[in-house]
């Protein structure tokens, strides 16, 4: 009886639904001497992200005369990962970080800052999966708190297949042990996709799944990406008076 | 062919504000007959426009703003002024010491790397390069005082209708204050305690900026800063 039950009723290895994200929280404006800032918690990552600019290219033959460049650095601290990892960039490293850029060029109006450049540094303080997605989610909080003019927010998540199972925003063990990953990031109000990645094998219907089930999560994170954003200027009159 | 949001409401990015036809104002974007927000702000529906009012926005420099900039290069002729904006500013020598430049000018002794200056732009050239003049009353290089900063797009509100609120401080702290538009604040006190005032008002619109009522909370916060004396 109880065997049959547990074949009915299907549980992650940290208790969530197949569709159901890791409890996530965002804070803007967290660093003083950034142009914009964000703080992100999603599950047990922590990330702190750092934007800086529109700001003069240099060297100067790098810069871009119609328009604004973005540089990213994805670095995960020594101490984010169980055993200790080395400071210094790694190829992965380096990926991500153009993998980031790719996914955030399409929100930024670039035209409008020609042979400038605009800085994101993306420390990554604990890692446990997902690690490019939750950047992404922080990237573009920091890019609106910077006052750059952006189309739209740039929201991130991920999909994968676990023992035959389409689940939702992979943890580090579901991330490792499963079958296959699919990080996207999406521009919700626009309708956008603007990164699509896939690390296993998937059939063409899975995939399909998988890619609907991240989009429905980042419209998630769209909403907690905005709440984090309005939070700062969420003083009423009343509660202004008081202080 | 309706708004979406309400007068004064805030908007983040990629919210849509009005569809149908109606003129863009500042930080907004047409796509697709929708007009969206770029900026985090205050949407403002006019009669024939609809704009947003941005909270967090770098400083655009534009002919006629008044500026707080560093000097960070001497070249020839010129000086290069960082005054926080996507490039930095030149000061030639004509419009800082109103004679044609010569080649036994010492240029370190007018303006030295580090020196602060209050400035203008007068002009912009083919580039966009803001071309900056120190000639004028009020305009030169800082001897002393000190300097703080606010968000660019907060500006307008520290200075007010007309120049209402700064004015107003003014009045009530005895401080002078000399305003750049690129968000940086030069402060001048007689007393230590007159300076701090301004700090802490500057701070407080810092934080309320966006919420309506703004100059008759800041007076009252004058008057209860005063009381604390």
């Amino acid at each position: 009886m109880s065997s049959r039950k547990k074949k009915t009723k299907f549980k992650r290895y940290d208790g969530r639904e197949t569709n159901e994200l890791r409890p996530i929280k965002i804070e803007s404006g967290v660093l003083p001497n950034a142009d914009g800032s964000a703080y992100i918690e999603m599950g047990r990552n922590k990330i702190l992200v750092g934007v800086f600019g529109p700001r003069e290219m240099h060297p100067k033959r790098f810069a871009k005369p119609n328009m604004a460049s973005i540089r990213c650095r994805y670095h995960m601290a020594p101490f984010s990962t169980d055993p200790r990892r080395s400071p210094a960039p790694s190829r992965r490293d380096n990926e991500i970080s153009m993998v980031m850029r790719y996914a955030l060029e399409p929100a930024i109006f670039l035209e409008r800052y020609p042979k400038s450049v605009i800085d994101i540094y993306a420390e990554i303080l604990e890692a446990d999966g997902g690690t490019r997605t939750a950047c992404i989610n922080a990237a573009t909080v920091a890019l609106v708190d910077a006052g750059i003019p952006m189309r739209d927010l740039v929201a991130s998540c991920a999909a994968g297949k676990m023992d035959e199972k389409i689940i939702l925003d992979l943890g580090d063990y579901e991330d490792k042990e499963g079958q296959a990953d699919v990080p996207v990031a999406y521009m919700p109000k626009l309708g956008k996709v603007t990164l699509l990645q896939m690390d296993g094998i998937l059939s063409t219907d899975e995939l399909e799944q998988c890619i609907s089930l991240a989009i429905d999560g980042c419209m998630q994170i769209y909403e907690i990406q905005r709440e984090a954003l309005k939070k700062k200027y969420g003083l009423t009159e009343e509660e202004v008076e008081e202080k | 062919m309706s708004a979406l949001f309400k007068n004064r409401d805030l908007v983040i990015p990629g919210e849509v504000l009005y569809e149908g036809r109606i003129r863009t104002g500042d930080n907004t974007y047409r796509t697709q007959g929708k007009v969206s927000a770029t900026r985090i702000g205050l949407v403002d529906y006019n009669q024939n426009m609809v704009s947003v009012i941005a909270l967090e926005a770098g400083f655009n420099p534009l002919v006629g703003d008044l500026v707080i900039g560093e000097v960070i290069d001497i070249g020839l002729g010129s000086w290069t002024v960082d005054i926080d904006a996507a490039s930095k500013a030149v000061l030639n020598v004509p419009d800082a010491i109103d004679v044609p430049f010569r080649t036994d000018i010492v240029m370190p002794d007018i303006l030295d790397i580090g020196d602060t200056i209050v400035a203008k732009i007068v002009d912009m050239d083919r580039r966009r390069t803001p071309i900056l003049s120190i000639l004028g009353r009020g305009l030169g290089k800082i001897k002393d005082g000190f300097i703080i900063r606010l968000t660019p797009s907060k500006i307008p509100r520290l200075i007010g209708k007309k120049g209402s609120m700064v004015n107003m401080i003014l009045k009530e702290t005895g401080c002078r204050i000399a305003i750049g538009q690129n968000g940086r604040i030069l402060i001048h006190g007689k007393t230590r305690e007159q300076e701090e005032t301004v700090v802490r008002v500057i701070e407080k619109i810092d934080r309320e900026a966006h919420i309506s009522g703004l100059t008759n909370r800041v007076q009252r916060y004058l008057k209860k800063l005063k009381e604390k004396k």
